[in-house]
C-alpha cells in the first residue's frame, strides 16, 4: 500500500485546529445533553461492530490475547460509555448546597460546566480503552476533544482515527496521530484541560507545557506497584491473582501491574513454588511456546527488559524462567529472589514480565521498604490478618489498593482511579471521569428582600458588634443581633 | 489558632491597619471572624471528614468491598497574598492542618507587618516542628519553589502563578491556584436598584477598596438605565463615604506607590480620563484615590484590559442586557461573575453562558462567606478550590481501597483461555441474567 506523503502537523496546524474546536464549543453544540448522548452512543456503536477489528488491532500491537483484548480493552470501554449513557443526567444535574445564616435569604448551588477544548494524550499499552476511556468522559462533561493516540501501538493509533472520523462528530473530536514533533506541536496551544496517561518524564514536560497557559492537569503515570504477602493466605488464589496481576496483564506492560513482591524469608520458597505452578498450569511447561501472553511491545523495550536481567548481582538471582526470544519480543515469566535493594530492577518500573521477590524477617519491614520508594500507582496486599489490613492501608502512601486481589480495583467505577506523587495527579473512571472534564462553579441566589444597613460604612462600634454576632453562628448571639442589642 | 485569634486580634487588627490602612470593621469581619469560623468548622467537622468513604461495588468483583480513604498529601507550601494577608494565609493553613500535612507558610512580604506577626504567632501558638513560616520576597519564594513539595498552594496573580506551576511541573507537583481576573456584574433594571448599589459598593470599595479577586471589576448595564445607576452610585457612595472620601476612615488606602501609579496610569489614559463621571480625586501622601467611576470607556483602554484591583469602576453601556454575555465570554474568565436581576430567564442564561469561578445573582462577593461551596477559578482565574471540605479536599490524597476475600476465585479468570470461557465471562460481565444462564449451559457442554 502506497503512504501518502502527508503535510507535516505542526504548530501552526495545531493552532489551526484548536480555533476550529473552539469556534464548535463556542456555539454551544457540545453543551447540550443530545449532543454527548449521540456521541456515547456512537462510540458504544463503535464499540459492538468492529470489536473483531479492534481485538486484530491490538494482536498486530502487542500480540494480547483475545480474551485479554476483550475484557480489559473492549469491556472497559463498552462499560464506561454504558455507565455515562445511564448516569449522564443525574451527572449534568446542579447539585444543590446548604446555604448559612450568613446569607440568608439565599439558595445555593453547584453547577457543572465543560472546561471547553481538551487534549487527550494516551498510550501504547491498553492503547483503545486508555484512549477511549478518557475520551467518555471528556464528552460525557461537553467538551470537544483531540486524542492523541500513541505511535508505538500504530495499528490501534490509526484504527482509532478511522473510527472516530466515521462515527463521531468531526467537528468536535479529532484524532491526531503522530509521534514526538506532533506531540509538541499540540502541546504548545492553549488547552482548557489535558490529561496525559504515560511516564513521568513525559509526563513532566507536559505538566510544563500546561502551565505556560495555566491549563489543569490529569496526570496518570507508574510507578513500582508492590504487592505485600502474609503467610496466613491461601496460596493457590494469591498466586493466581498475582499471576493475573502481572503476566495475564499484558505480561506485566501495565500501570498497576504487580511490579515487585515483598514477603517474609519464611514464606518466600512456598510463594515461589506455587507461583511455579500456576504460571505453568496456565501458560503450559513450555512458556516461550505459549500464545496466551502479550508480546513485548518493541525492541527498546526488550533490551531495557533484558538489561536489567543481565546486571551483575540480579542476573545469579534468577529462581525461575529467564529465557528470551529476541526475534518473537518474548520473555519468559521470570521470577528473582532477593536482588539488591539499590539494582536496576528494584530502582525504575519494571513494565514487563520480570518479578523480583524480596525478602523480610517481619512482614511489617515491608511498609518502610515501600514508602522508601516514589508513591506508586497501586499497592497491594494479601493477608487474612485484620490488623495488618488496617496498618497498611493507614501507613502506605499508593494511588490506590486492593487487599487479597490485584488490579481489579481499576474496574469499580464508584472507585476514583489516580496517582499521588511520582505516580500521577487527578483521577478518572465512573463519575470522576466527568468531574475531571468539568468546572465546578458555585452559584449563590440572593433576593432583594432583607438587607440590612449593619454591613455598610460608615462603620460604627455597634454594627461591627451585630456583625460578628450574626456571623458566630450561636444562637443568642443572633437572637440579641436581630432584637437590634447591638445598635449603637 | 482559634486561641491565637481571640488573644490577638488587637495586634492583627493594628498590622492590617499597618500594611492597608483596612478599616477595623473590615479586618475584624473578613479576616479575623471569617477565619474564626473557617476554624470552627474544621474543628467540628473534621472527625466526618477523616472517615473513609464507602464506595459500592458491582458484580464484576463479588465478593468484594471498597472505600475511599483519605491521607494527607506531605508536606505542603502555601503562597499567601497581600491583600487579605491574615485570611489568606491561614485559611490554607486550617486547610492543610485538618488533612494532617506539614506546612511551610510563605506570606507575601508586600504586606510585611502582617507577614512578620504570623511568622511570630505561628512560632508562639502552633507546632514548630511541622509548621512554619518562612518570611521573604523573590529570592526565598524561588528558593522554596526549587524543592519538591507534596502541593503547593499559590494565591496572586497570573504571571507568578506559571512561574509557580512550572517548577511545580519539575517535581510533579500538584497545584492550587487562586488567581483573578475582570470580575464584571451585569445589571439589569427593573430591580431594587439601591440595595444593588449598596451590594456593589461593599463589594468594590468595601472590600479592601477593590483590591479583593473578587471585587467587582466593572458594570455593564443598558444604555437606558446607566444614568439612574450612576446617581444611584453618587447618593450611596455620599452616604457611606462622605463628601470627602479622601478622609473616610472607613476605606483602605491603595497598598503601595507601585500601584498607586498602577491605577494613576489606568486612570488617566487618554480617552479615559474624560470619562470620570464621579470621583478621580487623588492623595499621592496618603496613597488614596477617592472612589472612581467611569462611564464607557473604549474596549481596548489599559482599565478594561488588565485586572483594576483598586477603586475604579468602569461603566460600559449597551442595548439590551443579553449583549452583556457575549461581552464578558469574549475576555478571559474571571474569578467571580455577578448579575443583578429580577427575570428568571435572564437569570438561567447567565449561569448558563457565562463560566467563571463563581457566580453571584443579586449581590456582590458574599459566596465566599458559604463554606459548602468550592471557592476557586477557571482558565485564566486558576485551577482547584477550597473553603469547607473543599480545603480538607485540597490538601489529601484520596485513595481507592478494594477488598476481596480469598472465596469465590473462579478459574474463568484465569488463562488457558477456551471459546467457552469467553462466551461465558462475556455473558458474565454483560450483566444479563439470561446471558448467564445460556452461557452457563454452554459452558457446561463446552
Amino acid at each position: 500500500m502506497m503512504e501518502e506523503v502527508k503535510p507535516a502537523f505542526d504548530s501552526d496546524k495545531a493552532a489551526v485546529l484548536v480555533n476550529e474546536l473552539r469556534k464548535t464549543f463556542n456555539s454551544g453544540k457540545t453543551k447540550s445533553y443530545e449532543w454527548r448522548i449521540s456521541q456515547l452512543e456512537s462510540i458504544s456503536k463503535m464499540i459492538d461492530e468492529k470489536e473483531k477489528e479492534i481485538v486484530e488491532a491490538l494482536q498486530k500491537d502487542l500480540s494480547k490475547p483475545e480474551l485479554e483484548a476483550f475484557l480489559s480493552e473492549i469491556l472497559m470501554a463498552r462499560s464506561s460509555c454504558k455507565l455515562a449513557l445511564k448516569e449522564l443526567k443525574q451527572w449534568m444535574m446542579p447539585q444543590k448546597v446548604e446555604t448559612s445564616l450568613a446569607t440568608y435569604p439565599s439558595s445555593a448551588e453547584i453547577v457543572a460546566e465543560p472546561l471547553g477544548v481538551v487534549l487527550v494524550i494516551s498510550t501504547w499499552n491498553f492503547p483503545f480503552s486508555l484512549s477511549l476511556d478518557p475520551v467518555i468522559g471528556a464528552i460525557a462533561a461537553g467538551n470537544a476533544v483531540v486524542l492523541k493516540p500513541s505511535e508505538i501501538a500504530s495499528a490501534t493509533s490509526s484504527l482509532l482515527s478511522r473510527l472516530v472520523g466515521e462515527y463521531m462528530d468531526k467537528s468536535a473530536i479529532i484524532v491526531v496521530e503522530g509521534a514526538v514533533a506532533e506531540t509538541s506541536a499540540l502541546l504548545e496551544q492553549k488547552w482548557d484541560k489535558i490529561f496525559f496517561t504515560g511516564g513521568a518524564r513525559v509526563g513532566r514536560i507536559v505538566m510544563a507545557a500546561a502551565a505556560k497557559n495555566l491549563t489543569p492537569v490529569t496526570l496518570e503515570l507508574g510507578g513500582k506497584c508492590p504487592a505485600v504477602v502474609d503467610s496466613n493466605v491461601n496460596l493457590q488464589v494469591t498466586s493466581r491473582r498475582i499471576v493475573a496481576g502481572k503476566w495475564v496483564c499484558n505480561n506485566g506492560q501495565a500501570c498497576i501491574s504487580v511490579d515487585y513482591i515483598i514477603t517474609t524469608k519464611e514464606l518466600a520458597p512456598k510463594l515461589i513454588a506455587t507461583l511455579v505452578s500456576v504460571v505453568e498450569e496456565i501458560f503450559g511447561k513450555d512458556l516461550m511456546a505459549s500464545k496466551e501472553r502479550s508480546r513485548i511491545i518493541n525492541s527498546f523495550h526488550f533490551k531495557r527488559l533484558v538489561n536489567l536481567l543481565e546486571e551483575d548481582k540480579v542476573s545469579n538471582k534468577i529462581v525461575f524462567g529467564g529465557q528470551r526470544e529476541e526475534s518473537q519480543l518474548q520473555i519468559a515469566p521470570t521470577i528473582l529472589l532477593d536482588v539488591p535493594e539499590d539494582s536496576m530492577i528494584m530502582q525504575e518500573e519494571i513494565f514487563g514480565p520480570l518479578l523480583p521477590i524480596i525478602t523480610v524477617e517481619r512482614l511489617e519491614d515491608s511498609f518502610a521498604m515501600i514508602n522508601r520508594k516514589p508513591k506508586p500507582l497501586a499497592a497491594y496486599l494479601f493477608s487474612d490478618d485484620e490488623q495488618i489490613k488496617r496498618k497498611f492501608v493507614q501507613n502506605i502512601y499508593a494511588g490506590g489498593m486492593a487487599i487479597n486481589d490485584t488490579i481489579l480495583q481499576v474496574t469499580v467505577p464508584t472507585l476514583p482511579f489516580g496517582g499521588v506523587g511520582e505516580s500521577g495527579m487527578g483521577s478518572y473512571h465512573g463519575k470522576f471521569s466527568f468531574d475531571a472534564f468539568s468546572h465546578k462553579k458555585a452559584v449563590l441566589y440572593r433576593s432583594f428582600a432583607g438587607d440590612s444597613p449593619t454591613r455598610y460604612p460608615p462603620y460604627t462600634p455597634g454594627k461591627k458588634k451585630q456583625i460578628k454576632a450574626l456571623l458566630s453562628g450561636k444562637l443568642l448571639n443572633i437572637m440579641l443581633a436581630l432584637l437590634g442589642f447591638y445598635k449603637d | 489558632m482559634l486561641k491565637m485569634m481571640d488573644e490577638n486580634e488587637p495586634q492583627i487588627v493594628a498590622a492590617l491597619r499597618d500594611d492597608l490602612s483596612k478599616p477595623e470593621l473590615e479586618s475584624s469581619i473578613y479576616e479575623i471572624a471569617m477565619l474564626k469560623n473557617s476554624c470552627k468548622l474544621a474543628l467540628k467537622k473534621m472527625k466526618h471528614w477523616m472517615m473513609p468513604e464507602k464506595a459500592k461495588t458491582s458484580l464484576a468483583t463479588f465478593p468484594s468491598s471498597a472505600e475511599i480513604v483519605s491521607e494527607p498529601l506531605g508536606v505542603v507550601l502555601i503562597i499567601s497574598a497581600w491583600n487579605y494577608p491574615f485570611l489568606l494565609s491561614l485559611d490554607p493553613v486550617i486547610g492543610a492542618i485538618a488533612a494532617g500535612n506539614a506546612i511551610v507558610l510563605k506570606p507575601s512580604e508586600i504586606s510585611p507587618a502582617t507577614a512578620s506577626l504570623l511568622a511570630k504567632l505561628v512560632a508562639n501558638y502552633m507546632d514548630s516542628s511541622c509548621i512554619k513560616v518562612v518570611e521573604g520576597a523573590v529570592p526565598e519564594t524561588t528558593a522554596l519553589l526549587e524543592q519538591k513539595w507534596d502541593k503547593i498552594m499559590y494565591t496572586g496573580n497570573g504571571r507568578i502563578a506559571r512561574i509557580v506551576m512550572a517548577a511545580a511541573a519539575k517535581h510533579l507537583t500538584p497545584v492550587v491556584l487562586e488567581l483573578g481576573g475582570k470580575c464584571p456584574v451585569i445589571v439589569d433594571s427593573g430591580i431594587n436598584l439601591q440595595v444593588a448599589t449598596r451590594r456593589i459598593i461593599a463589594g468594590k470599595w468595601g472590600c479592601n477598596n477593590g483590591q479583593a479577586c473578587i471585587s467587582p471589576d466593572y458594570i455593564i448595564t443598558t444604555k437606558d438605565y446607566a444614568e439612574e445607576l450612576v446617581d444611584s452610585f453618587k447618593c450611596e457612595l455620599e452616604l457611606f463615604y462622605g463628601k470627602n472620601p479622601l478622609e473616610s476612615k472607613d476605606l483602605s488606602r491603595v497598598v503601595n506607590s507601585n500601584h498607586f501609579a498602577r491605577l494613576l496610569k489606568l486612570l488617566d489614559e487618554d480617552k479615559v480620563s474624560s470619562k470620570v463621571v464621579y470621583g478621580g480625586e487623588r492623595d499621592k501622601s496618603n496613597l488614596k484615590i477617592a472612589p472612581t467611576i467611569l462611564l464607557d470607556v473604549p474596549q481596548d483602554s489599559l482599565i478594561m484590559n488588565e485586572e483594576i484591583f483598586g477603586p475604579l469602576l468602569p461603566i460600559i453601556t449597551i442595548d439590551k442586557v443579553e449583549d452583556s454575555f457575549d461581552l464578558i465570554t469574549s475576555g478571559t474568565k474571571p474569578l467571580a461573575a455577578y448579575m443583578f436581576t429580577n427575570n428568571k430567564k435572564l437569570k438561567e442564561k447567565f449561569v448558563e453562558k457565562v463560566s467563571a469561578g463563581g457566580l453571584v445573582i443579586n449581590d456582590t462577593t458574599v459566596h465566599l462567606a458559604e463554606p459548602t461551596l468550592p471557592f476557586g477559578g477557571v482558565g485564566d482565574s486558576g485551577m482547584g478550590a477550597y473553603h469547607g471540605k473543599f480545603s480538607f479536599d485540597t490538601f489529601s490524597h484520596k485513595k481507592a481501597v478494594l477488598y476481596r476475600s480469598f472465596a469465590g476465585d473462579a478459574p474463568l479468570r484465569y488463562p488457558p483461555y477456551t471459546n467457552g470461557k469467553l462466551r461465558l465471562l462475556k455473558a458474565l460481565l454483560g450483566g444479563s441474567i439470561l446471558g448467564i444462564i445460556r452461557a452457563l449451559m454452554g459452558w457446561s457442554k463446552a
